[in-house]
């Protein structure tokens, strides 16, 4: 079995402008690399991008290629080789959390550390401030016989404290 | 599926009194995220803000719905009418619910949803697209049953959420499920 090509991490942020997109994944494509998973959204404005892309360029020539996005200073880009990491199926059980109100610092962090205490791992997480709202979705996988009630009145504990509600459902994947 | 004529048939002029527009309330306001309290639907203040709810949402573009607790008043009451918007299939005009409940639900679908109290965001919910809801007429106080599908079994589901303290956002669909806001009406 071939040892499957080098990965690495890249991820551009900064000024939003229409072709960035286009523009770094045509330098990867330029150096032979092959895009896997990619993410990017606009945080508050900002352009923010993740991706992995797979082949035997080495980082440093990446970076040079990807040198010019940076040329007017509105770009940060950042590239690094990163290991394959094997993502098992977890054993567990899948939930959404939902906390909103009103916006005021450590909501997150209040939350999310009850989550870790059982060992819950956040899989995806998205956070809004939308005038004077605060809102978080995360995605959550729990270990198999996490007491699933104990963490919702945690974390609904959590979130009172801070004038905030929160829900945790468990996720409906319908098998097609 | 039946529509209930009876329900169908209702208007706000049933009330006999005239609607004022209401301010409308937005998240994180505290009484979006608490249940209502039941109300008495022979009550003249609830009479009153049946009336007050319709007219406030003639006024709102868009608006297909609107449950007291986004004009400030912590009461199970809410109305609705989807009759012009186009994902609707059959519908029951203008009516105005109290204390209503989902008491059968089935055939779930996902669509995005979005609310006058969150304004700068819309959000992918799940939710029976066929619902049977129960509740009180404002001023008769007569229990009605309806059949509700599509758009307008939708719109149901947010008002009872609504009256429970609920938002869309508690039951969006996950972390990619929360949009800014791309259209304003």
């Amino acid at each position: 079995m071939s040892t499957p090509a080098p990965l690495h991490a890249v991820t551009v942020l900064g000024h939003d402008r229409p072709g960035i997109i286009a523009e770094t994944t045509g330098r990867l494509a330029d150096l032979g690399l092959n895009l896997e998973d990619s993410t990017m959204t606009l945080l508050r404005g900002h352009f923010a991008m993740m991706l992995l892309c797979a082949g035997d360029a080495e980082a440093s020539a990446i970076e040079a290629a990807l040198q010019p996005l940076t040329a007017d200073g509105t770009l940060t880009v950042t590239v690094r080789d990163v290991p394959q990491e094997d993502a098992g199926a977890p054993a567990g059980t899948s939930w959404v959390l939902t906390v909103h109100g009103g916006d005021r610092p450590g909501i997150v962090s209040s939350v999310v550390a009850r989550v870790a205490e059982v060992g819950g791992n956040i899989t995806d997480l998205t956070t809004r401030l939308a005038g004077e709202l605060y809102l978080l979705v995360a995605e959550i996988d729990l270990p198999a016989g996490a007491d699933v009630p104990a963490l919702e009145a945690a974390v609904t504990a959590a979130a009172a404290d801070l004038g905030v509600g929160a829900s945790l459902r468990a996720v409906e994947a319908d098998e097609l | 599926m039946t529509v209930n004529d009876h329900v169908l048939g209702w208007s706000e002029s049933d009330l006999g009194v005239e609607g004022r527009v209401l301010d409308v309330v937005r998240a994180p306001a505290t009484v979006l995220s608490t249940r209502g309290a039941d109300v008495d639907p022979t009550d003249p203040a609830t009479v009153q803000l049946a009336a007050d709810l319709v007219a406030t949402m003639r006024v709102s573009p868009g608006c297909v719905g609107l449950a007291a607790n986004q004009v400030g008043v912590s009461a199970r009451v809410f109305c609705v009418d989807v009759s012009e918007h186009p994902k609707t299939r059959d519908h029951h005009g203008t009516f105005v619910l109290c204390n209503a409940e989902v008491v059968e639900s089935s055939r779930n679908e996902k669509a995005r949803e979005g609310c006058m109290s969150v304004p700068d965001l819309t959000g992918d919910v799940k939710r029976a697209s066929r619902v049977v809801v129960r509740g009180l007429l404002p001023g008769t106080g007569e229990e009605v049953t309806l059949t509700a599908n599509a758009f307008e079994a939708r719109a149901l589901q947010h008002e009872i959420d609504h009256t429970d303290g609920l938002l869309f956002l508690d039951r969006v669909a996950g972390a990619h499920a929360i949009h800014p806001r791309k259209t304003y009406l």
